[in-house]
């Protein structure tokens, strides 16, 4: 292996990276507030992906009829459950937003928009899925115990999942790219795609950081990540904490899949694979630690990419080993890691 | 006016009846204490009443019956509760933890809440010197002012203290006391649920005493503490 490739694996393992960051740092927080691990993410980024490559062929994506359905599925159970207080407002998110982004959708799509608008489309049609089905799916839930949350979580993924496959089909797609500019570092290529990536990456670490550590709704939900008790008695809802977690990922799951569509093409179901790298990091950081988390995404990236290289048939495997001796380093040193509160 | 009305109340854990057909009334402005040994439910009784734990009977707060309102709306409606193990966010500052315990004040701006942190200051020195310091390492005395700071922040017309006291240096018990004293002057209502009878007798307008799960006793504070019974049991033998 020379330099030149060597440079070239690096790049392509810190860009992975960033999308594994980001998926890792939804995970850990969404855990963190509302103990659900959140496995439907990887289909988030699948349909945020196909979402987007769709647009781009000037065709209104499918993904709408998703919107709608799950906005309204979510209206009924919350209604169901509301007994009739503040039903304006769930049916303004719930029923009136879908429509308008459809109404918009439909509108915008075949007059081909552009990469911009196009990214933000995908972006409103995808993101408000999660918390229509936290709504759906865990609110209900809210005070069961993390394995049954973790079971709806995997029924979550298989419906979705399920769906996906009735919405777009079996093929593959590929987004456009956000700037064909190449620039050239040395004798080193960088596509403008990675630039795009890492700096959007970047800003949303930074924009989480700055809502969790200076606005007092971000400061809310830490305290229902750390006492969920305490944070009932300040007056703190915790389920509506909860759908603004669910919130934030829906948009940072939907992003990395606007941002990974150009580098390879997706499937219905490839983003459950891409999540589950989110995940090892996530695992890795102790679905707690949000620096550690990022760290190990960035070394997921980098083994994935090198693994690719030398031994591309076994890259995923070889990915997913890494985390055995760090489950075997956290067994070892935690004997009571059993976070049932 | 009556700002409390217990009825009925029940708890039941697993077969096992914690609490049991407590009646329990308070006016505006008082100071009500709940005595009574270990295990007799008196923390059973300020969970239901906070909402925490599912009940049966009927709790009525400022008129309005609070059986199908959670802990976050009992809080919005002006009934805070400190309970025993404190609850606070011990990776946060003091200032932070302050700062939540202001969330119900959220619609009213950042200024109405420093304001409140301004007060709590001022009512408790101490905190203001800790502002910058982890919660979870501040002294026991430090944290029960936290504690109580931080409820006070929601400004609570009912006030739930649940064994301040406990596991605090003497000293810091007479300051706690103090201060639940000078709260009620500024119009607070309190319930108190306390191990150190006598102190907690000498403050109070009036006085349950609670004994597997039942109201043995009741009357004014003044009262109970003469009581021979109560003398006996609880502030006789209770060298403290």
């Amino acid at each position: 292996m020379d330099q030149s490739i060597f440079l070239i694996l690096l790049q392509d393992g810190v860009v992975n990276g960033a999308i594994y960051a980001l998926l890792a740092l939804c995970l850990v927080m969404v855990f963190a507030v509302t103990r659900v691990i959140l496995i439907p993410q990887g289909e988030l980024v699948s349909f945020a992906a196909l979402t987007y490559a769709t647009l781009d062929t000037g065709h209104v994506p499918a993904s709408l009829y998703l919107l709608g359905g799950l906005g309204g599925a979510a209206f009924l159970r919350a209604a169901w459950a509301k007994r009739g207080t503040a039903l304006l407002w769930l049916a303004v998110e719930t029923l009136v937003l879908p429509a308008g982004i459809a109404g918009v959708t439909v509108w915008l799509a075949p007059q081909k928009p552009g990469v911009a608008v196009e990214v933000l489309l995908a972006l409103a049609i995808t993101a408000p899925l999660a918390p229509y089905l936290y709504r759906l799916a865990f609110q209900p839930l809210a005070n069961a115990s993390v394995l049954v949350l973790l079971v709806a979580s995997v029924g979550a993924h298989l419906a979705l999942g399920g769906l996906g496959l009735l919405i777009f089909g079996p093929e593959g797609s590929r987004g456009p790219g956000f700037s064909t500019a190449m620039l050239s570092l040395g004798d080193q290529v960088v596509p403008g795609q990675s630039l795009w990536i890492l700096g959007l990456t970047l800003t949303a670490m930074a924009g989480l950081y700055l809502f969790f550590e200076f606005t007092l709704l971000g400061t809310a939900l830490r305290a229902v990540a750390v006492n969920r008790l305490g944070a009932r008695l300040v007056g703190i809802r915790t389920e509506q904490a909860g759908l603004i977690a669910f919130t934030l990922a829906g948009i940072l799951g939907a992003l990395s899949g606007v941002l990974v569509a150009p580098l390879t093409t997706i499937y219905y179901d490839s983003g459950f694979l891409i999540g589950l790298k989110g995940f090892v990091a996530a695992i890795v950081g102790g679905l707690a630690s949000y620096p550690l988390a990022v760290l190990a995404a960035l070394v997921v990236g980098l083994v994935e990419s090198f693994s690719a290289f030398w031994a591309s048939a076994f890259k995923e495997v070889i990915v997913f080993t890494v985390i055995i001796p760090v489950l075997l380093w956290r067994s070892w040193r935690h004997q009571d890691l059993e976070d049932e509160e | 006016m009556t700002l409390l009305d217990v009825r009925h109340l029940s708890v039941a854990f697993g077969g096992i009846q914690a609490v049991s057909d407590v009646a329990l009334r308070m006016a505006h402005g008082q100071i009500v204490t709940v005595i009574g040994p270990n295990g007799a439910g008196k923390t059973t009784l300020l969970s239901a009443i906070a909402g925490i734990i599912p009940a049966s009977g009927s709790v009525t707060f400022g008129g309005v019956d609070l059986a199908r309102h959670t802990v976050e709306s009992r809080v919005a409606g002006g009934l805070s509760l400190v309970p025993e193990k404190r609850e606070l966010f011990a990776g946060m500052t003091v200032a932070e933890n302050l700062r939540l315990g202001g969330w119900r004040l959220r619609a009213q701006g950042f200024r109405a809440a420093t304001r409140a942190m301004d007060e709590c200051y001022a009512l408790f020195p101490r905190l203001a010197e800790r502002r910058g310091q982890r919660a979870g390492t501040l002294s026991g005395g430090e944290r029960q002012m936290l504690a109580m700071a931080r409820a006070l922040m929601a400004k609570p017309t009912l006030l739930m203290l649940d064994e301040p006291s406990l596991g605090l240096a003497p000293l810091i018990v007479r300051d706690i006391f103090r201060t639940i004293r000078a709260l009620r002057e500024t119009g607070v209502s309190i319930l108190l649920v306390e191990q150190n009878a006598r102190a907690a007798l000498a403050i109070s307008d009036y006085g349950y005493v609670l004994e597997g799960g039942r109201i043995a006793l009741e009357g004014d504070g003044a009262a109970l503490a003469a009581d021979p019974r109560i003398v006996e049991m609880y502030l006789g033998t209770a060298a403290r």
